[in-house]
């Protein structure tokens, strides 16, 4: 299925802090349940390397960064392809508002983190339907 | 700059729309907490590009593997054009292809197809950081 036309939710995946994995984790659970046909995401390595095709669609599509921390890698790689920014996250500050959700490890989130992770999930869905106009 | 010398840099790639991308981060997240923990460090890819002078010199600092989903290679390219260039490159995709047996399906939650497959990977990679630091594999 094509994924021109939809929103794409990209996160930093960051590799060496459970937040990345809280981001990543949101993001699978609102293009693969939450806003299937609404949503989809693109490897943000293949910005960081200037992959054509990638390119084209963060630039011809509303893109979501959700990023792990404020050094907000996913969201300055999106700027740096100039792909269309509609909206970002940073999952330091949902964890500010629910500062009991820690998440456990990079591997393993535990049931606090997949919360802090659905909670966010919830957060990005409704964007979404900001940006479509619901 | 000097070269670290006993501590082995591993960065992957990450690819959050493939199962294979999954797998490198969950196989190198292994090395580093578990299989080599005091031989290896990492950093974010994506860091590499939105990082500092200082993130940048990841690969002048520590000898480097990168570990790829598929034959895009996005962590090697990225390494080589940000930091330097890796010293060798792991792709998940071509491991995958000698183990038919193992499904590779999940991009979130492994299965334990799956989750063999990382340990696979993770023993590859840590055979690598061996051989980068001139030692005799450890049993993994």
């Amino acid at each position: 299925m094509s994924k021109d036309g939809k929103i794409f939710v990209i996160p930093c995946s960051g590799i060496g802090k459970a937040l990345g994995t809280v981001g990543r984790t949101a993001m699978y659970e609102v293009v693969e349940k939450l806003r299937p046909y609404d949503a989809t995401t693109v490897c943000l390595p293949l910005l960081t390397i200037g992959d054509e095709a990638a390119l084209e669609l963060v630039r011809n599509n509303p893109c979501i960064s959700v990023d792990g921390c404020p050094l907000q890698c996913a969201r300055k790689n999106i700027e740096a392809s100039k792909g269309k920014l509609a909206a970002s996250f940073i999952v330091t500050d949902v964890l500010r508002e629910n500062k009991k959700l820690k998440p456990e490890a990079v591997t393993e989130l535990g049931p606090k983190g997949l919360k802090l992770s659905s909670i966010l999930a919830q957060k990005i869905a409704r964007k979404i339907d900001e940006i479509k106009g619901r | 700059m000097a070269m670290v010398k006993n501590i082995v840099g591993i960065v992957s790639c990450s690819g959050e729309d493939l199962p294979e991308g999954t797998i490198s981060r969950i196989a190198t997240r292994i090395v580093l907490e578990k299989l080599r923990p005091d031989e290896t460090a990492t950093i974010c890819l994506p860091l590499l590009l939105a990082g500092s002078e200082d993130e940048r010199a990841f690969a002048r600092v520590f000898p480097t593997i990168a570990v790829d989903g598929c034959d895009k290679r996005c962590a090697e390219v990225g390494v080589k054009k940000y930091s330097g260039k890796p010293v060798a490159t792991i792709v998940v995709s071509e491991i995958v292809k000698k183990h038919p047996r193992l499904k590779v399906k999940s991009r979130d939650n492994l299965s334990d197809e799956e989750k063999e497959l990382a340990n696979i990977i993770a023993e590859t990679i840590s055979k690598k950081v061996d051989e980068v630091l001139g030692r005799k594999s450890k049993a993994v």
